[in-house]
């Protein structure tokens, strides 16, 4: 079976009235891995939001197709069970609830009624996972993400995407708040998802993670929009040289959304 | 634990059944109504004398005006005592067929194979079923109904009855006062511990009907018991009133649990007087749910009057459209290093309206008293109300008070996060309600976690958008 498409077409985006994204275009495919780069304030956040529907973001304009299916008509379990994930930058903690549990209930959700996990093969392969990026397994038991440190919340959104096996994933600043050894454990997992049915839109504005997981794609936002897509080259170029040539060749002075070229 | 589809869309046990009731007094309450009770019931003269004294008081006293809206309440409307059955089953084949299929309809007998040592079940007045597996009967366990115990073990009774609850206390303790029913009796011995609990189960079926039974337990030096009481009723368009009182003694250093799931119909007027009081190194714990009724006051107390005794209250409480949940706890520290923790969990949807309404009170004996309350709200909408009504009263300097209180609404994060999961609005919600109840259903047997939890799931099936 062949990868999954993600085309985000013309997007713009607005938060309580304040338009931040201003026509994004960006393809992502399976087998793909894409980095969004760029300083705080551009936007990439933002889109991240968007596409997986928060309720605060309100598409103005554009669309997003998932194999030619339009995404903003979805609800946001619908995108889920589409094969979106969205690793989230600050995930949200639900009390009394265990990580455990919230995990199988999630895999049924997105397995579909009929088709729920076995006990003992989610027991399997969340213990698989959990020794694979280093978890205590106890953490299993832990209400989901209560108390958690915040590595711990990062390693347990990735622990979601390695056994939720979403199509295509949004991973919002996974980086940050991870101490080194924890960023390794972090990218080996995200690397081992690479395959042709796996597609990734990786955000961040540090570069440190690019020298654990090599992207196909990268692309610059800054003011609502991509500004630049190229190959890895660019990502090199930017770590060594910073934004400032960037923003010197498109002519921008301040790249934060809300001021214009 | 019932398997029939719901009648209703709000409510599962609303079903009712056929009136096949031997004898009801006529609507209202008179000094003849409570005169043909007693003699109904063939009881000696002073608890004749009991009663018609606590009508009085219920008569002379006004109606309380603070908690729920009880305007609605007609005193005269009520059918204060209806008996269901001839006599009282020791098998479930002596109980007449149409009761019977009543509580297999619940679910009653089934549990009580897997995993109760004794059940009693009430219907209208009487308890039609008793029952008490033979090892504790030979520990000396007494488990039978209120009005069999007054005939059997009337010096025992004598000893305890109206005593930590008087029919002065308030207007409804003294209405069951004078026109108790049924209910539960349990003595547990000295050193006697039953390790499986002994459950009650309640269950109105007639319209306009009152239900008022009278629950005495008295657990003695070093014993311990679990006691479990459930209770429903049909939906009817108009009101009923359930209006018991449970008196209990929990002697030094015993132990005792007492588990209530109330889910009443939304027609039901549940005012209910609980008070337990503990000897040196006892412990009682009130483990309080509070799911159905039109409006429940219900504050489950423990006067700690010897030395190092410990109350718990740990209570939940889901008021939905329509629905008023007064309830709380009251802890007396009536001696020196008594301890006490309120834990109360209160959810409204719909516009309806839950209060945490308690009193911590210390008295000039209580050195070295410790207590903490921690009330959290939950609301699911913005038209939901809730009130935290916390009283204090410290009569020692040497004491400790901690109190916590938290309202939260379901947040708009949390619930991205989980949809964002593939989990349904409807699913991702009540994920988090049961989250937030889970400090109370892990303190409940398996089987009445698993059940209170599908109770909930049903709570919140419609209350979304």
């Amino acid at each position: 079976m062949a990868g999954s498409t993600l085309e985000i077409k013309d997007l713009h985006v607005s938060v309580e009235g304040n338009e931040i994204l201003k026509g994004v275009n960006l393809t992502i495919k399976g087998g793909e891995f894409h980095a969004i780069m760029g300083p705080n304030g551009t936007g990439k956040s933002t889109l991240a939001s968007a596409i997986m529907g928060h309720p605060s973001y309100e598409v103005t304009k554009g669309s997003i197709l998932l194999d030619g299916e339009e995404v903003l008509d979805m609800e946001v379990d619908e995108r889920a069970r589409a094969g979106l994930f969205l690793a989230m930058q600050y995930p949200s903690e639900i009390s009394g609830v265990t990580t455990s549990d919230f995990l199988r209930s999630s895999i049924n959700a997105i397995r579909g009624e009929g088709n729920e996990i076995p006990l003992m093969q989610f027991i399997k392969e969340m213990d698989e996972k959990l020794e694979a990026l280093e978890i205590d397994k106890s953490m299993a038991q832990r209400y989901l993400n209560e108390g958690f440190s915040g590595g711990e919340k990062k390693r347990n959104e990735i622990l979601q995407m390695s056994l939720l096996k979403p199509k295509i994933a949004i991973l919002d600043e996974i980086d940050s708040g991870l101490d080194i050894d924890a960023l390794k454990i972090v990218s080996d997992a995200i690397n081992d998802m690479r395959s042709e049915e796996f597609g990734t839109l990786i955000i961040t504005h540090y570069q440190r993670l690019l020298n654990y997981i090599k992207p196909d794609y990268v692309h610059v936002m800054m003011q609502g929009r991509v500004v630049k897509s190229g190959g890895p080259e660019l990502a090199k170029r930017l770590e060594e040289e910073g934004y400032e040539w960037l923003k010197e060749e498109l002519g921008i002075k301040d790249e934060t959304v809300g001021q214009e070229a | 634990m019932a398997k029939d589809l719901p009648v209703s869309d709000e409510y599962k046990y609303g079903f009712r059944d056929k009136d096949v009731s031997i004898f009801r007094t006529e609507r209202g309450l008179t000094r003849e109504v409570v005169e043909e009770i007693s003699k109904m019931k063939e009881e000696p003269e002073w608890m004749l004398e009991f009663r018609l004294k606590s009508l009085e008081h219920f008569f002379e006293r006004p109606m309380p005006m603070w908690g729920g809206d009880l305007s609605e309440l007609d005193f005269d409307e009520i059918v204060y005592y209806v008996k269901p059955s001839e006599k009282q089953g020791r098998t479930w084949d002596e109980v007449p067929d149409e009761i019977k299929q009543t509580f297999d309809k619940l679910g009653i007998p089934e549990a009580e194979q897997k995993y109760l040592a004794g059940v009693s079940a009430q219907y209208e007045s009487e308890v039609v079923y008793q029952s008490l597996q033979e090892d504790l009967e030979e520990m000396g366990i007494i488990f039978t109904d209120t009005d069999s115990a007054l005939k059997e073990h009337e010096e025992l009774f004598k000893q305890y009855f109206g005593k930590v609850v008087p029919p002065t206390d308030n207007k409804f303790a003294a209405l069951n006062s004078a026109v108790w029913s049924g209910g539960s009796f349990i003595y547990v011995p000295p050193g006697v511990k039953a390790t499986t609990p002994l459950q009650a189960y309640f269950r109105i079926n007639s319209e306009n009907m009152g239900q008022f039974e009278r629950t005495l337990i008295i657990v003695d030096e070093g014993a311990s018991v679990h006691y479990v009481e459930g209770c429903t009723a049909p939906v009817y368009t108009t009101n009923s009133l359930h209006s018991a009182v449970v008196e209990i003694f929990v002697k030094e250093n015993a132990y005792c649990r007492y588990t209530t799931i109330q889910n009443w119909a939304n027609n039901v007027y549940n005012l209910v007087t609980k008070r337990a009081t503990c000897d040196a190194n006892a412990t009682m714990e009130w483990i309080d749910g509070n799911i159905g009724s039109k409006v429940t006051m219900k504050y489950p107390a423990v006067l700690l009057r010897g030395e190092g005794a410990r109350g718990n209250t740990l209570s939940i409480a889901i008021a939905g459209r329509g629905q008023t949940q007064d309830a709380g706890a009251k802890m007396h520290h009536l001696a020196p290093n008594t301890s006490s923790s309120i834990v109360s969990k209160s959810i409204s949807k719909q516009g309806g309206k839950v209060n945490y309404r308690g009193l911590v009170q210390f008295g000039r004996k209580a050195d070295n008293a410790k207590a903490t309350i921690e009330c959290d709200t939950l609301l699911l909408d913005n038209e939901s109300i809730s009130d935290t009504i916390p009283y204090n009263e410290v009569y020692n300097d040497n004491i400790s008070l901690e109190h916590e209180a938290k309202v939260s609404k379901v947040s708009e994060e949390q619930l991205f996060y989980l949809m964002s999961r593939g989990l349904g609005e409807q699913e991702a919600t009540e994920m988090i309600v049961m989250g937030f109840i889970e400090p109370f259903t892990k303190e409940l047997p398996m089987e009445y976690a698993v059940e209170m939890n599908r109770l909930i799931k049903f709570e919140m099936e419609g209350s979304i958008g």
